[in-house]
């Protein structure tokens, strides 16, 4: 569609107006920081899926499929996905208890606001790394 | 002032979209439903990836894991297309492009959940 003369769209500048400033204008506060991770760490689990699928289909297939599952997943790339996966998840799990919070209205002050977004970060890192240290001393003492 | 609305279209309350508050609201549910059941999936995959094929088919074989799983995969398939499909509309602005890449977020959406839930089905009914 053309750019009609009030549509917000891009449009040339008559002017040389100033433009609303955008990401890289303004210092990150924690909370924006948090709120751009959700994001981020939303698409990477949407990404993780496949290898949810992956997983599934493979054990459901036989040991051969199996094997090249177990391969990818045993090598350190494989184990770099797995802590990436299991960060992702703990940040998203956190942050959206978060959200589900602010969505009944609780938590809205900045401190608060500032001071859960750091909890979120603490707290998914500990979990991620405690998750990731028991898979792997698990998968080591069942996989030989 | 005028009212170009007409009545039932006010009670309905169901806006220009014709789909009122049922994104924000299915997106809401998924997450809720999805805390214990990611909860529960982390504790089953780190139990069970390192594990033989066998040991793997015969944990998701299993009714009370199957079940979880496949709540699982529905949930979190369906609360990662409506994430994306906010992402494709916030950030593509070019109407062909936007209505490509939101057609792929769901088909993709479905092609996982599918393969995945096939995937269980096949290891619980062997």
């Amino acid at each position: 569609m053309a750019d009609a003369p009030n549509s917000p769209g891009p449009s040339p500048r008559p002017y040389g107006r100033p433009l609303s400033p955008h990401l890289q204008i303004y210092r990150w506060p924690i909370t924006m920081a948090a709120s751009i991770t959700h994001r981020l760490t939303g698409l990477a689990l949407a990404a993780g899926t496949l290898f949810l699928s992956w997983w599934l289909i493979a054990a459901a297939s036989g040991p051969e499929a199996y094997a090249v599952f177990a391969f990818a997943a045993g090598n350190l790339l494989g184990e770099i996905v797995l802590f990436g996966f299991l960060w992702s998840l703990a940040f998203h799990l956190l942050n959206g208890i978060r959200h589900l919070a602010w969505d009944v209205g609780y938590g809205f002050k900045v401190p608060t606001a500032k001071l859960t977004a750091v909890i979120v970060y603490a707290a998914s890192l500990l979990l991620a790394v405690a998750a990731f240290v028991l898979g792997i001393m698990v998968s080591r003492g069942l996989g030989t | 002032m005028t009212r170009l609305r007409t009545p039932l279209s006010r009670i309905e309350g169901l806006g220009s979209a014709r789909s009122g508050t049922q994104h924000f609201w299915h997106q809401r549910l998924t997450a809720v439903a999805l805390v214990p059941l990611s909860i529960w999936f982390v504790a089953s995959a780190l139990a069970y990836v390192g594990a033989e094929q066998g040991a793997v088919a015969a944990y998701f074989a299993a009714p009370a894991n199957a079940v979880p799983m496949f709540l699982f995969i529905l949930a979190s398939t369906y609360h990662m297309s409506l994430g994306v499909q906010i992402i494709i509309e916030d950030y593509i602005h070019n109407e062909g492009q936007k209505i490509a890449a939101l057609m792929l977020n769901r088909f993709a959406a479905w092609a996982i959940g599918a393969a995945s839930t096939f995937a269980l089905i096949k290891m619980a009914l062997r």
